[in-house]
């Protein structure tokens, strides 16, 4: 007998029921999956926009990270050039095939090197167009693909996400409808990332450092238009 | 790992002893406790939730084969593989066969506690694979040759000049006279080091801390991005998970996502929560072109509706031993496997057997602190107490043990008596303690007067005091 079929087995010997009740138990199985009913969902998030955008930018400060707003998609290629300058870092970026980065006027922020495709490792900086964010939390959302790999969330020193003020939700239940309309019910993009500030350890003595095998630093930008 | 449970006493002597390590756990107090606490006092529905996380689990192990079967179906639908491992031999088995497939001489390892579990590092090394723990806690413990303390934090006993020492040890092509004076130095180091095995790596291994019906994912939650890198670097990405880490919806993740970080570390929500769902997909620049989940067994089905099926709720947040006094005290390798505190004491006889852990659910003042801070609300001491009644049944206590029970229940069983009897000697012993107050030493009583001084009683017993007090009322 399989390791499945030893293991399922004594699953449903002791939780299976008569007839109709087995009946009853698949029933509540199949409709939880199918509605996916919304549980707690706290009050700190459920704010107007403006009040949320701030919650969302305290909360990723408090978590480390840094924070801009620009006015429009345009003027995130400068910001990040003063950025890379202020930092010491090259004016180099590697980004992915998503649209909007793509279409940004990098010349505007010359003399800058724009590398494409996921990273492999050399790369200091990237910028990642965040799907949405959780203000709840200070959470970016970004999710995989050629649009935005997920090697450059992990592997640069710095990681500059960009996000749209308007893709920023209160919560998590209302990302997670976002995912829901945008993948389809039940389906998910290989790899969803949700990330809160740059990487750190508390391993040596319980002190807290920055950059343990991520990115050292996280600049967010927010486009306000 | 070896089983070391069976000498718990001396394990907890040792530890006391061991000054450095008393030094490392004043840390675990100081810490997380603290931590914890403001996390709770900033989030109003913090005690809703975890009724709410309580519910979610409870509705799932009752479905527990049904929703295996969906996330099994879901796995496969985005190309992914999953296995089923009855025991720790199977999924060492398994895991083997997967990386030799792979050609693999390089395999990294996300911080998976299941893997201490199943002995998984040394079965790969024995057949010539390296595994290589790329967490910086499990590193540490790794080239020290130890198993973690801690569940969350695999090396909270060892301090900076050990780490200092076993870098300069391990790590020789470097400058034997650089400065690793600071933390962050050392950090670094680690950094560098690992950065290059994850690219050299044809396998990477994590844990999960949650399964998803609705969408075939696994989730991990890290600080560090380790387990990030592990399993989108390699070639090939295995899940090592228990069957209970299954969980229905992606709103129930939310949920009790919302209570884990908060309970573990204090924070409101991890750095990295990672939701992977199957391979590489066309048109995916990166990710891992295979995708396997082992799902083990070994023991969690026996658990369920039995007396400890609760503790199939745990989702490994540590918030139980770090408000432990005991694990205060003794630190979690005195436990002698791999789950040490609270959680331990209950979860080590089920997985094992009460001959070999029977020490451990007595080592719990019963203070009530771990089910307290528990956000899945399971009944620690309940089940540790449940654990001692075995124990107790199947005659495992020493014979001076029973001896002192049995002539207890003597006079309990005959309140008359029971009465007479322990007036006379508190009567005596109060009289006899008159003058200091405490007793240093005491015939019978050594286990107790051994460490610390006995106080003396003031001449009248509880009993004596709550007639007087309902008769003057």
């Amino acid at each position: 007998m399989s390791g499945r079929e030893a293991i399922l087995g004594r699953l449903k010997r002791r939780l299976a029921r008569e007839g109709d009740l087995e009946a009853a138990r698949a029933g509540e199985v199949m409709r939880r999956l199918e509605e996916a009913p919304a549980g707690i969902v706290p009050a700190r998030g459920q704010l107007p926009d403006r009040e949320r955008v701030a919650l969302f930018e305290r909360m990723a400060e408090a978590v480390q990270a840094s924070v801009e707003h620009v006015p429009r998609m345009a003027d995130v290629p400068k910001a990040i050039a003063a950025q890379l300058r202020e930092r010491n870092l090259p004016a180099a970026v590697r980004i992915g095939a998503d649209e909007s980065l793509a279409a940004m006027p990098w010349e505007k922020a010359a003399p800058m090197e724009v590398r494409h495709g996921p990273s492999d490792g050399k790369d200091l900086a990237a910028v990642s167009h965040a799907l949405a964010g959780i203000a709840e939390t200070g959470t970016l959302v970004l999710a995989s693909g050629a649009d935005n790999p997920t090697t450059l969330n992990f592997l640069p020193d710095l990681h500059v996400i960009v996000i749209e003020a308007a893709d920023i939700d209160g919560d998590m239940e209302a990302v997670l409808a976002r995912i829901r309309a945008k993948f389809g019910k039940g389906l998910m993009p290989r790899a969803l990332n949700m990330v809160a500030g740059p990487s750190r350890s508390a391993d040596i003595e319980q002190t807290l450092i920055l950059g343990a095998h991520g990115p050292r630093a996280l600049h967010v930008v927010i486009v306000d238009g | 790992m070896q089983m070391r449970s069976p000498r718990f006493r001396e394990n907890a002597r040792e530890a006391l002893d061991n000054a450095q390590l008393q030094r490392a756990l004043t840390n675990v107090e100081t810490n997380f406790v603290g931590k914890r606490q403001a996390a709770t006092d900033a989030l109003p529905e913090f005690e809703a939730l975890r009724d709410k996380a309580r519910d979610i689990k409870n509705h799932t192990l009752e479905h527990l084969d049904l929703y295996l079967e969906a996330y099994e179906k879901k796995v496969s639908e985005a190309g992914g593989h999953v296995h089923w491992a009855e025991t720790a031999e199977d999924a060492r088995n398994i895991i083997l066969r997967i990386c030799r497939q792979a050609n693999a001489k390089t395999v990294t390892k996300g911080k998976s506690i299941v893997s201490e579990e199943i002995g998984l590092n040394e079965h790969l090394s024995a057949n010539g694979i390296q595994p290589v723990e790329t967490d910086l806690g499990e590193y540490i413990i790794q080239l020290r040759g130890e198993a973690p303390s801690h569940i969350i934090a695999p090396a909270v006993h060892v301090n900076k000049s050990e780490v200092e020492t076993e870098f300069r040890r391990a790590h020789t092509h470097l400058d034997p006279n650089r400065n690793l004076d600071e933390p962050t130095t050392l950090l670094n180091e680690a950094r560098a080091i690992l950065r290059q095995k994850y690219f050299d790596a044809e396998v990477g291994i994590t844990g999960a801390n949650f399964l998803i019906a609705e969408t075939g994912s696994s989730v991990i939650v890290t600080n560090e991005g380790n387990g990030d890198l592990t399993q989108t670097l390699g070639k090939v990405h295995i899940v090592l998970a228990t069957l209970e880490k299954v969980t229905p919806t992606l709103e129930d993740v939310s949920q009790i996502l919302r209570v884990l970080a908060r309970s573990a570390t204090g924070q409101d929500t991890s750095v990295y929560t990672t939701f992977s769902t199957g391979p590489r997909r066309p048109g995916d620049p990166d990710g891992p072109e295979e995708y396997h989940v082992v799902l083990l067994d070994n023991g969690r089905s026996s658990m369920l509706g039995g007396d400890y099926q609760d503790m199939l709720r745990c989702i490994r947040c540590g918030a139980c031993m770090n408000h432990c006094p005991v694990y205060h005290a003794i630190g979690g390798h005195a436990y002698g496997w791999v789950y040490p505190g609270p959680m331990g004491a209950v979860l080590t006889p089920s997985l094992t057997s009460i001959d070999q852990a029977g020490h451990l659910p007595n080592a719990s003042t019963f203070c009530g602190r771990c089910e307290s801070v528990c956000p899945m609300r399971i009944p620690l001491p309940k089940m540790m107490r449940h654990w001692r009644e075995r124990e107790f049944e199947r005659h495992l206590q020493p014979a001076s043990t029973r001896f002192g029970l049995g002539l207890w229940a003597f006079f309990a069983r005959r309140p008359a008596l029971y009465r007479a009897a322990t007036g006379l000697m508190i009567r005596t012993l109060g009289l006899a303690g008159r003058r200091r107050g405490r007793f240093a030493a005491m015939p019978l009583a050594s286990g107790w007067t051994k460490y610390r001084d006995l106080p003396a009683p003031e001449g009248r017993t509880f009993q004596q005091m709550w007639a007087e007090r309902k008769d003057a009322a």
